[in-house]
């Protein structure tokens, strides 16, 4: 046998835009075994709660992540809506399911950024992020923030979006839809790229369900599940099946995410199609009382928000699990038995969002 | 501005941050903002680095890391906080487990403000660092080792900074030319 070694992986690593830590125990250059160590971006986010009221959490909800800011602002809400028995109007539905799925195109197209400069494929990373400002100043329009956004209030939506900018973000998807495509073919078609991603990291189907994962990671293993399917906001109207792919490596996981743009694109199209006039929000009264659970489907996978109210003004607890967690047990496994030269990009193909999962 | 004569290497640390402010400092990289036509170049390594750039508050467990890979850096070199996190500890300031800002550990040159911060402060923060860089690179070529501008800091600054001094021998740790963009 040979001789073990550990070799210290991050918290600084130029691959990783944020700190994780992985102590990897290597033979010769086959990793056996990685232990993690978190808490790097610990802040303590949960317990402000109890320093702010609810209506003004929603922005520091809005910060437990700053790429998926958007969705965590909207759970949040929407779990206090629910305990609070407010109904929102359907354009805010509407609304929040457009902001959702923007979200989703900006994350995945940053994802595959970093994927391609994970692999060494500076010029594909440079367009992949080229694309992303288009829908990032469409952020911009819309919201008026380009990360952090605070359209979300309690009971409804802030802004609306008029018809003739949502002509305007139609026009900027098909300019995306049209240079995505191009990217596509490198991504999936070139013979570089699959050498680096075919038949590397694979999670079986049934290790995907044991290890209980979530999102592109656990649908690029084959399991067809998808919060959306469960018809929160206005996706009960909208249709679309979830993307899955066979595989279970790092092509497949590719493949998805990259699939998922096109899907968003159009749903944006469709929810823009049937989108009903309105008002954005319904007023609301008094303190919440209760327990409510969300379920939402994230880009990088099902996040669960619980939120326990008692009739003040502060919230009393509120617990959030997000999907970057949910994948570490299946990364590493996937870790185990794969080359040195790999971890990087290993670590990549979960999509990992470290201060969500620490908040 | 000082005249900028060389390319700046930045080295990119989050802190605790909520990620927005590292997507823009990624931001800045990308083809529509290119900092790298003012020669600057991210690297993964504090051995080649001239400028760091933290994002996010300081925490417990970060707050080791910060430090070392702040000493870690060869001098001259300048620390730019972005964001508001990492200028106070912004939104998270009342956690329990954020101490503060960056400056809570490491001496900050420049400050850029916003949350997030958009990618033009960040790269003006960058250019405003690249001055102090060369302000440190000059003093350094005297034989001095890095000082203070003092007509650019308050009072209770100078106290800071002459404490400071005393207790650090090297003495490379206070330049604070006071360029807040706040
Ligand atoms: S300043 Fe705002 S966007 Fe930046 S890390 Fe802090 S909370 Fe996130």
């Amino acid at each position: 046998m040979a001789t073990r070694s550990i070799i210290p992986f991050g918290p600084q690593h130029p691959v990783l835009p944020e700190p994780i830590h992985l102590d990897l125990v290597i033979e010769d250059e086959k990793v056996v075994e990685a232990i993690p160590s978190i808490g790097f971006v610990h802040r303590g986010l949960e317990s402000l709660v109890a320093k702010k009221e609810f209506t003004e959490y929603v922005y520091i909800a809005e910060r437990i992540c700053g790429i998926c800011s958007f969705m965590h602002g909207m759970s949040y809400c929407d779990a206090v809506e629910h305990i609070m028995e407010v109904e929102i109007p359907d354009r805010a539905k509407y609304l929040r399911t457009i902001w959702a799925e923007m979200s989703r195109i900006h994350s995945h197209l940053l994802w595959l950024g970093l994927l391609a400069d994970g692999f060494g494929y500076e010029s594909l990373f440079m367009q992949s992020w080229r694309i992303r400002e288009k829908i990032l100043d469409m952020f911009e329009a819309t919201t008026g923030g380009r990360v952090i956004f605070s359209v979300n209030q309690i009971g409804g939506v802030l802004k609306d979006i008029d018809d003739s900018l949502m002509n305007q973000l139609l026009k900027s998807l098909d300019d995306i839809e049209k240079e995505l495509k191009a990217i596509t073919k490198t991504f999936l078609n070139d013979a570089t790229v699959n050498n680096r991603l075919r038949g590397v990291g694979i999670l079986t189907a049934k290790q995907a369900v044991d290890l209980a994962t979530a999102g592109p990671f656990m649908r690029a293993s084959g399991i067809n599940r998808d919060m959306r399917t469960t018809g929160y906001n206005a996706y009960k109207d909208l249709e679309f099946a979830p993307i899955i792919s066979k595989d279970g490596d790092s092509y497949a996981r590719c493949e998805v995410r990259i699939n998922e743009i096109f899907q968003s694109i159009n749903l944006i199209r469709e929810a823009a199609g049937k989108m009903p006039a309105g008002d954005i929000a319904t007023p609301i009264k008094g303190f919440p009382n209760g327990e409510h659970a969300t379920r939402v489907e994230q880009p990088r996978g099902e996040a669960f928000y619980y939120v326990k109210a008692d009739g003040t003004k502060f919230i009393d607890r509120f617990r959030v699990r997000t999907p970057t967690f949910a994948n570490l047990p299946g990364l590493l496994e996937t870790l185990k038995g794969c080359q040195l030269a790999d971890v990087p990009l290993l670590v990549l193909t979960i999509d990992p969002c470290i201060s969500c999962t620490e908040r | 501005m000082a005249k900028v004569s060389k390319s700046p290497w930045v080295l990119h640390y989050d802190g605790a941050s909520c990620n927005g402010c590292d997507i823009e400092v990624l931001a800045c990289l990308t083809p529509m903002y290119d900092a790298e036509r003012f020669g600057v170049i991210n690297t993964g390594d504090p051995k080649h680095a001239d400028i760091f750039l933290v994002t996010g508050g300081i925490n417990e467990q970060c707050k080791d890391v910060v430090k070392q890979l702040y000493e870690q850096m060869p001098n001259p070199k300048v620390v730019v906080a972005v964001g508001i996190c990492a200028c106070t500890g912004g939104v998270f300031k009342e956690t329990y487990n954020i101490l503060g800002g960056v400056d809570t550990v490491i001496p900050v040159d420049v400050y850029v403000p916003g949350c997030a911060a958009r990618p033009e402060s960040i790269i003006d923060g960058i250019v405003k660092g690249i001055a102090v860089l060369d302000q440190k690179r000059e003093a350094m070529k005297q034989g001095k080792l890095p000082e203070l501008n003092v007509e650019d800091i308050s009072e209770d600054g100078k106290e800071q900074a002459s404490a400071n001094e005393a207790q650090n021998a090297e003495a490379e740790t206070t330049a604070n030319a006071g360029e807040e963009s706040k």
